[in-house]
């Protein structure tokens, strides 16, 4: 399987500080790759250095063998990129079909309005909004808004998913069907890359772990693997209670 | 969209009807009173409609927005005086003109957020008129005086002012075509967007540097032309009446007072507006307090109606939603 | 060459009263995301505020200036809870233009009532001479009287716990009102005191120049100029801008007409702002955490 994205050697600073440090890693088509890490490990940095927000320091990241490297984030989007954000951004007073209709004009199917109704649509029910299709997207509740991010970034046709932490704030039933949704959106061949904190879904979910730390790739592998990694579990766990738990778990 | 499914729609015969109103009632009976007040109003619609698709659109206040009118007034008098220009294409050339002008600008200043690009606009305004009080070709500071010849082939002053009269309403209704077609168009769903979120909008794929120039530059197309009309109207035109803030303010208080965002918004508070100003000016007391009057108005609309009188018509039957855009 | 020294140095006296006048910017701006777009009358009030302490209550120039600063501050209290309150958490839009509205009042108010004639405070001095050239005491006494202000605003905001109170809500409103800062409190505060700042600066250029009711709008331009160079909600940043403009500004109006120095102010502001977006003296990363 060829790779779908690149991250070739990141660097990111802040001011004194480094969120992203000589980080290099793939993700392969059609796989389910999990990003894990401690809080400020820099996940969320990398998000936004893959789809544009930010323009790194050095290196580069290859999408579909293209250099994407610092390009704005609408050509990302374009390029057949989407992403759901940690801090939710409905586009408060439109719907959740017009939000939806918005990416599915402007990502990369790039539709004329006629066509975008019906993907909107499509992916709306998809994810389990069928029944809040014209509610104002200000007025949903958190699962609702984190719903429509996925909703959105569906609706684009995307060959590269990137969420950020779509579980947390949910509760265990609405964990359960947001892990089903996804695995549904693999069979579909769209390739996800995730960021998550809730160890059991993200074990279960990934084919693939990267573990950040400090923004440095601290481990790499399968969730197995990882699990058992001693730099992982004295990083990311330190209690070896916990990472006996963990490593049953995986 | 189709022209069938346009002409379907009860949204385009309203717009219709309202041009049809502007251009019979003064008609019947020879009014020139009426003219000249529903003349002042076309203009007052023109600016509101075009600003809005910044302001209410894009989410982008262009507070020097009157740059547009008085540059467009410049080129098309002095087209008609230096160059023997007929008006019809003088204007348009002048509109022309002042759009790629504000392409040029737009994408320098629409690089900036919120405030800083606010506050750029009144800037862009200050700076051309300085330029425009220091360049000679067009009068300086005195200004350039057209003579009445140049009402000749329009049938002499009398009959030319109600051809110019017919004229800007035909550039009101454009003007409110415009925001329609937009409104309902993907460039105008992008747009919207960008007023919600901008960068949301742009994770979402919307090219919004594109969209915000091309938004820009398209809004000043009409109100240049608008203003080379006008100002061949009265024969005269100089710096401190072509580019005065106060109209540009106006028009921004126009468009949130009758619904930032919707098509008929700055129509209706165009209407509303003219009402009270022209009952301010009758009474003695109030005669000076127009601006402050405006800025009172702005304050109660910003902070306890923000989407006007057409967002406070739309909270009451949502349904109308469907029907007025 | 010595006339432009001379100049340059005029130039620092009076950017330093800039300075002040963009630190009151800078305030709001920085703790509340709020552009007051007021700003440019309510240094005009500090102006017409030393006129009328002066001229019709006789009071001695100098002595005006504690009444201007508790003035402003009441005002920029009362202007807090009338316009920007319940703009707080709303798009920027909305604040900007609902500053936007109380200025066209207060101007329109203020013409009302005093025309576009223009005023002047004659302030008489006795000044610095270096050979030749004299340097106005009217403009050493306003520079030194900013200093003294900008320390006094340092004290507070770094030594009170008012002033500390301001800084946390400033950094994080949520955490300052998670650990029992009264935020609504304070941001009216910081409003007051970024509006006293204006209005005292108001106050100060009044002895400098003549000034109209509408010698407003140039003076808040240069205080946004001002921000830029120094940096948005950098108190600090603000006071080294306006030295930096009254430089330019030294540097430029001997070989200028008056009227393009606006012009030019404004095309700084535009080229620094494209350039940086945060401001020359704290350059950020241009695009905002997604």
């Amino acid at each position: 399987m060829t790779a779908l994205l690149v991250i070739e050697r990141l660097n990111m600073r802040f001011g004194g500080l480094a969120a992203v440090q000589d980080l290099s890693f793939t993700v392969e088509e059609h796989e389910i790759l999990g990003l894990i890490g401690p809080n400020g490990a820099g996940k969320s940095t990398l998000f936004n250095l893959i789809n544009g927000v930010f323009a790194p320091n050095s290196g580069r990241v290859v999408f579909r063998g293209a250099d994407i490297t610092g390009m704005p984030p609408y050509l990302v989007a374009r390029a057949g990129l989407a992403r759901t954000h940690q801090i939710v951004q409905p586009l408060g007073a439109m719907s959740v079909r017009e939000n939806c209709i918005v990416s599915a004009c402007f990502g990369r199917e790039n539709l004329p309005l006629a066509r975008a109704s019906k993907a909107a649509e499509e992916a709306a029910i998809f994810v389990g909004l069928a029944d809040r299709l014209d509610s104002l997207a200000s007025q949903l509740t958190i699962a609702g808004k984190k719903r429509l991010e996925l909703a959105r970034a569906l609706a684009a046709q995307p060959t590269l998913l990137l969420l950020d932490e779509v579980l947390a704030g949910l509760n265990s039933t609405e964990v359960e069907r947001m892990i089903d949704v996804i695995r549904r959106i693999r069979e579909r061949g769209i390739t996800i890359l995730m960021i998550e904190h809730l160890m059991q879904a993200i074990m279960t979910l990934s084919d693939r772990i990267v573990v950040l730390n400090i923004g440095q790739k601290l481990a790499e592998g399968s969730p197995t693997a990882v699990a058992n990694d001693p730099a992982v579990i004295e990083a990311y766990l330190g209690d070896p209670a916990l990472a006996a738990e963990f490593r049953g778990v995986a | 969209m189709s022209a069938a499914m346009i002409l379907r729609r009860p949204f385009f015969w309203i717009i219709a009807a309202i041009i049809a109103l502007f251009a019979v009632a003064p008609t019947l009976g020879n009014d020139v009173e009426l003219r000249e007040d529903l003349l002042l109003a076309a203009v007052y619609i023109i600016l509101a409609s075009n600003l809005n698709l910044m302001l209410g659109y894009a989410g982008y206040v262009n507070f020097g927005s009157i740059v547009f009118f008085g540059l467009g007034g410049y080129f098309c008098v002095y087209f008609m005086s230096a160059l023997g220009w007929g008006l019809a294409s003088a204007a348009l050339v002048g509109g022309a003109a002042v759009s790629a002008f504000a392409l040029l600008f737009g994408l320098g200043i629409l690089r900036l957020r919120g405030a800083y690009f606010a506050l750029s606009t009144i800037g862009v305004n200050e700076a051309v008129m300085a330029f425009v009080t220091n360049f000679a070709p067009w009068g300086g500071g005195t200004g350039i005086y057209l003579s009445t010849e140049l009402f000749q082939p329009l049938g002499g002053p009398a009959h030319a002012l109600w051809v110019i009269y017919y004229m800007l309403v035909g550039v009101m209704g454009l003007s409110l075509y415009l925001s329609y077609f937009i409104k309902i168009s993907k460039f105008g769903l992008g747009l919207l967007a960008i007023g919600q979120n901008e960068d949301a909008a742009g994770v979402l794929g919307v090219p919004t540097p594109r969209y915000k120039a091309l938004a820009y530059c398209v809004s000043a197309f009409l109100p240049a032309v608008a203003g080379g009309l006008y100002f061949f109207k009265g024969a005269f035109i100089q710096p401190t009446d072509a580019f005065d803030l106060q109209f540009s303010t106006e028009a921004i208080v126009i468009a949130m007072l009758g619904g930032q965002g919707t098509v008929l918004g700055p129509a209706l508070g165009a209407f509303i507006y003219e009402q009270l100003r022209s009952w301010l000016l009758t009474s003695d007391t109030f005669a000076n307090f127009q601006l402050v009057i405006a800025g009172a108005l702005l304050l109660v609309i910003v902070l306890f109606a923000p989407g006007g009188l057409m967002g406070w018509l739309y909270g009451f039957w949502p349904r109308l939603k469907k029907v007025l855009e | 060459m010595i006339g432009l020294l001379a100049s340059l140095l005029d130039g620092l006296l009076v950017g330093s009263v800039y300075g002040l006048a963009a630190m009151g910017i800078s305030l709001i701006w920085g703790v509340m995301d709020v552009i007051n777009l007021t700003h440019g009358a309510m240094i005009v009030a500090g102006m017409f505020g030393l006129y009328l302490l002066v001229n019709d209550l006789g009071v001695p120039v100098y002595v005006a200036l504690p009444p201007v600063l508790v003035g402003g501050l009441l005002v920029g209290v009362a202007l807090y809870w009338v316009a920007v309150h319940r703009m707080i958490g709303r798009p920027p839009l909305m604040s900007l233009l609902s500053t936007f509205s109380v200025n066209l009042v207060l101007i329109g108010l203020g013409t009302a009532e005093w025309g576009t004639v223009l005023f002047n405070v004659p302030v008489s001095l006795p000044g610095f001479s270096i050979g030749r050239y004299t340097f106005p005491g009217t403009h050493i006494m306003a520079a030194v009287l900013t200093g003294v202000i900008a320390g006094v605003l340092y004290l507070f905001l770094f030594h009170t716990r008012p002033g500390k109170a301001v800084r946390a809500v400033s950094g994080n409103r949520e955490a300052a009102e998670l650990v029992g800062i009264p935020t609504t409190r304070v941001l009216a505060l910081a409003f007051g005191l970024g509006v006293a700042l204006a209005c005292v600066s108001g106050m100060l250029i009044g002895t400098l120049f003549p000034f109209t009711v509408l010698s407003g709008d140039a003076y808040q331009l240069k205080s946004f100029v001002v921000t830029v160079l120094g940096g948005l909600g950098n108190p600090a940043g603000a006071l080294i801008g306006g030295i930096a403009l009254g430089l330019f500004e030294g540097l430029t109006t001997p070989f200028m007409p008056v009227s393009w120095t606006l012009v030019f102010e404004f095309v700084l502001f535009v080229v620094v702002l494209i350039a940086f977006p945060g401001g020359l003296l704290n350059f950020r990363w241009s695009r905002r955490v997604g």
